[in-house]
């Protein structure tokens, strides 16, 4: 029996013709990364290769590696196996990673999404015989609402807080959905502060994509100043004593998740936002469907439901272990 | 609909108390006000009943979803609640004209005695037509259970201030029987007859457990102990020559317990009591279990009546003469309550319970031992000038419980939780030795911390050994410390035991299972 293209390996998703790994989640000789999240993109290797907009991003994240940056859809070639990087619209940076070899086409999703969210480049569909997707909400309970109208409530609950003068705090991951909530705030309704974390990641994007103006909170900011206006800050600032020094507050969380009641309960803050970097059930699918695939290997989320679903409706279906799981219902709501 | 939808989006998406009343006090304010009763009916439990069996919901709603069964059946135990997982299922703009509040409940109402396809054809008219948090709300109204984190005493509040009338007041108008059906918003909360409501209780007064501090800085001399008797807290009216018996649930429970009747007759008009119904047999107090065969009968045989006789365990009267006491000081209301008691002929099914007073703290802490022995749960302080106020208030009454009994016991099952805690593993069922093998005992749930939950969530996981829907086998590993109220022989539970209220005391990760109890140690407990 042929060797498959990519196999599941201790380390990671394996190319064996190229001696390649997909984003490993060990120390590796070679190692293309799909995006710049840190389940994803990972400590140890010797030399990485990503799309150019996520060199800045790794580097910022990984220090000091070895990394080379590809355009999308430029093809390079590794003995012999053709690789090439196409936009996952999941954060900026973001690729899918396609492998060709003899005529055979997989692709590696990285996490995508089928919206397009302002700042990464939109996702497109790479004609394959195997997909290797994730199911972080392949559940048919999540279907998202159009972005424009989340973020219209997110400045109309800005807006409200400043009326108040009660300061907002918007809650989201670092890398993709700050930046994505920034991009669309109307700064005419007041400044927009930022958490030290925020500020230095949202930094490293400004190079090439433009945001509104933002400042960094520091030991010198003081609660009058930032009344009524709007903080951007990681989740896990909350119930920390960081948050204390802000004043009066109105919490704001933006999730995938917070489609759950009891996920929006657990995390106990005022508003909850459903704005995911991630497709839904609909997108998935229509994801799958437009590569023309025959295999399909789901990775991180609901795999097994999403596979056994998939083989019901004709696709050769199954499920892979990986160790990519950094936005779970769990950690979304518990953390 | 719509409006009372965003009341309730609004409710939950806080958790600031007062941010709730404000919402809820709005909404009394601007709603029109059939509206507003019904809002009231909902949030004290009135609802509708219930017009279809969740089965139908669950089968309608995988047809409009266009989802094999097993799926929809999966969303629902990710989700944890049938309402949400449907109203996110049925995935529909909701762009259709929404009906009032009370429009839709009177649908519902006129559902029930229609065809299954009219009911389809109208549920499933409405779910498509209502936005997500809208279907939602339909569907609890539907189902029942409105859990959304507002006491009836936080409605309450909020309704004060909308009405502007007192608080207590206004509890008290709101208890007991009635329905916007048969009353409008302006009879029952401006205008109430009191010729209409001669079955209307109380609000109960109930205790917190007691605080650390509590003894340092009370003198002894100004409380009145009593013990907690262990049986079911009910309130007991003579009105109009008629006989009332409510429990602590707001349940009218006088058919349960008709060996009470018989006080109709030796209760003058206007008294209304506050007591403990319990077994009582041969002047000797049952065990709670034995209260509980009587409960979960519908209707109660005469055998049953004179195998398990319920007598009324009198702490406190709360209305005399048709003057309503709840104002006076516990001491007046006790002494006029035992004048009336001591002229009761004694084989009535009534008993008063013993006020006692001490000294000091130590002789009550040396009483509170005795709890076993006088078959309470521990006791009550209450303070002599105390007036019975309404809800659970702090300060003038306290519980003091005996000690929990415990017992080391192994993990066997974990299911999901429900609500908040969806996807995690949170449920457990616990299990003791018997020679070689494990024996169920309890289940538990409460006790862990978060981060504790997650770990055994991820073991859970990691070691399940067999699957039945959504309650997962797991290797026995785990050892917890499981606490205890009450235990009781019990030929209903496999394990021959029934214990009252376990929960999770500690993880002993010190233990290994063949260090955990056997069911001859539990046993030993037994009274
Ligand atoms: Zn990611």
């Amino acid at each position: 029996m042929q060797m498959p293209l990519l196999e599941f390996t201790a380390k990671g998703i394996y190319c064996a013709q190229a001696d390649v790994y997909l984003d490993p989640w060990r120390g590796v000789e070679k190692a293309i990364i799909s995006h710049g999240h840190s389940d994803h993109a990972r400590w140890g290797s010797k030399q990485y290769i990503t799309h150019e907009l996520n060199v800045p991003i790794i580097k910022h994240r990984l220090g000091n590696i070895s990394v080379s940056g590809r355009k999308y859809s430029e093809t390079f070639t590794i003995n012999g196996v053709q690789f090439s990087l196409h936009p996952a619209g999941h954060v900026p940076g973001s690729a899918q990673i396609r492998v060709e070899y003899q005529g055979e086409i997989w692709v590696f999703t990285g996490d995508y999404k089928t919206q397009e969210d302002g700042i990464s480049t939109p996702f497109e569909p790479v004609k394959c015989h195997t997909f290797i997707t994730e199911c972080t909400f392949g559940l048919p309970v999540f279907k998202w609402d159009e972005p424009k109208q989340i973020h219209t409530n997110i400045n109309q609950w800005w807006a409200e807080n400043n009326t108040q003068k009660t300061t907002s705090l918007l809650m989201g991951y670092s890398l993709g959905k700050v930046q994505r909530l920034l991009k669309h705030l109307d700064p005419s309704i007041g400044k927009i502060y930022t958490h030290g974390a925020t500020e230095e990641m949202t930094e490293v994007l400004r190079n090439f994509i433009e945001f509104p103006s933002t400042q960094r909170i520091t030991r010198e900011t003081t609660k009058k100043e930032i009344e009524g206006n709007l903080v951007l800050a990681p989740p896990a600032v909350m119930g920390s004593a960081w948050i204390k020094k802000l004043g009066k507050l109105s919490t704001g969380y933006a999730s995938g998740w917070m489609a759950f009641r009891g996920a929006r309960r657990r995390r106990a803050v005022d508003r909850a936002f459903v704005l995911s970097d991630h497709a839904d059930w609909n997108g998935l699918l229509s994801a799958i469907k437009a590569t023309e695939c025959e295999n399909v290997i789901t990775t991180h989320g609901y795999t097994d439901l999403f596979a056994k679903y998939l083989r019901e409706n004709g696709w050769n279906a199954r499920t892979e272990k990986t160790q990519y799981e950094a936005e779970t219902l769990e950690t979304a709501a518990a953390e | 609909m719509k409006r009372f939808a965003q009341l309730i989006e609004q409710l939950d998406s806080t958790n600031k108390t007062n941010q709730k009343v404000a919402a809820l006090t709005r909404y009394f304010e601007v709603a029109p006000k059939e509206d507003a009763l019904w809002a009231v009916a909902l949030l004290s439990k009135r609802r509708p009943s219930r017009p279809v069996t969740t089965t139908l919901m669950r089968q309608w709603a995988a047809e409009i979803a266009q989802l094999p069964e097993w799926l929809f059946e999966e969303s629902y135990h990710i989700v944890g609640d049938l309402a949400e997982t449907i109203a996110l299922l049925v995935q529909e703009k909701g762009t259709g004209e929404a009906p009032t509040l009370t429009q839709c409940i009177e649908e519902i109402i006129a559902l029930k005695p229609k065809t299954e396809q009219e009911k389809k054809d109208y549920i499933t008219h409405r779910w498509k037509g209502l936005n997500n948090f809208e279907r939602f709300v339909f569907n609890k109204i539907l189902t029942g259970g409105f859990r959304i984190g507002v006491s009836q005493k936080l409605m309450t509040r909020a309704l004060s201030k909308a009405v502007a009338i007192e608080e207590n007041i206004l509890a008290h108008r709101l208890m007991g029987e009635w329905s916007p059906q048969t009353t409008t918003f302006e009879e029952l909360i401006f205008h109430p007859n009191p010729e209409d409501r001669i079955s209307q209780p109380y609000p109960f007064f109930l205790a917190y457990a007691m605080e650390d501090d509590f003894m340092a800085k009370e003198n002894p001399e100004n409380w009145h102990i009593e013990h907690k008797w262990d049986g079911m807290r009910a309130q007991l009216i003579v009105r109009a020559g008629k006989i009332f018996l409510w429990s602590r649930g707001e349940e009218l429970i006088t058919d349960k317990f008709p060996e009470l009747n018989v006080l109709a007759e030796f209760f003058p008009d206007g008294t209304v009591v506050d007591g403990e119904l319990i077994p009582y047999k041969e002047n000797l107090i049952g065990d709670f279990n034995a209260l509980q065969k009587r409960i979960g009968r519908k209707s109660v045989s005469q055998k049953l009546k004179q195998a398990i006789p319920i007598s009324i365990m009198l702490y406190d009267l709360l209305e005399w003469n048709g003057e309503d006491l709840r104002k006076e000081p516990l001491f007046k209301r006790q002494k006029l309550l035992a004048q009336f008691y001591a002229q009761l002929p004694p084989e009535l099914p009534v008993l008063l319970s013993e006020v006692l007073q001490f000294s000091n703290w130590e002789d009550v802490a040396k009483e509170r031992e005795r709890a076993q022995e006088k078959r309470s749960e521990g006791l009550m302080l209450k303070h002599r000038e105390s007036p019975y106020e309404v809800g659970r208030k702090k300060g003038a009454w306290w519980k003091w419980k005996s000690d929990p009994k415990t017992i080391d016991a192994v993990l066997t099952y974990a299911m999901r939780g429900h609500g908040r805690r969806t996807n995690l593993y949170t449920d457990y069922t616990f299990a003791l030795w018997q020679e070689n093998e494990l024996v169920t005992f309890a289940k538990a749930y409460s006790g862990l911390t978060d981060a504790e939950i997650k770990q055994v969530d991820q073991f859970v996981k990691q070691n399940t050994t067999d699957r039945f829907g959504p309650v997962r086998q797991v290797k026995p590993s785990l050892v917890f410390e499981i606490a205890f109220e009450g235990i009781a022989a019990s030929s209903r539970h496999k394990s021959g035991v029934a214990v009252r209220f376990p929960r999770i005391l500690r993880w002993r990760h010190d233990k290994k299972i063949n260090e955990a109890n056997s069911l001859d140690d539990l046993k030993k407990l037994l009274p």
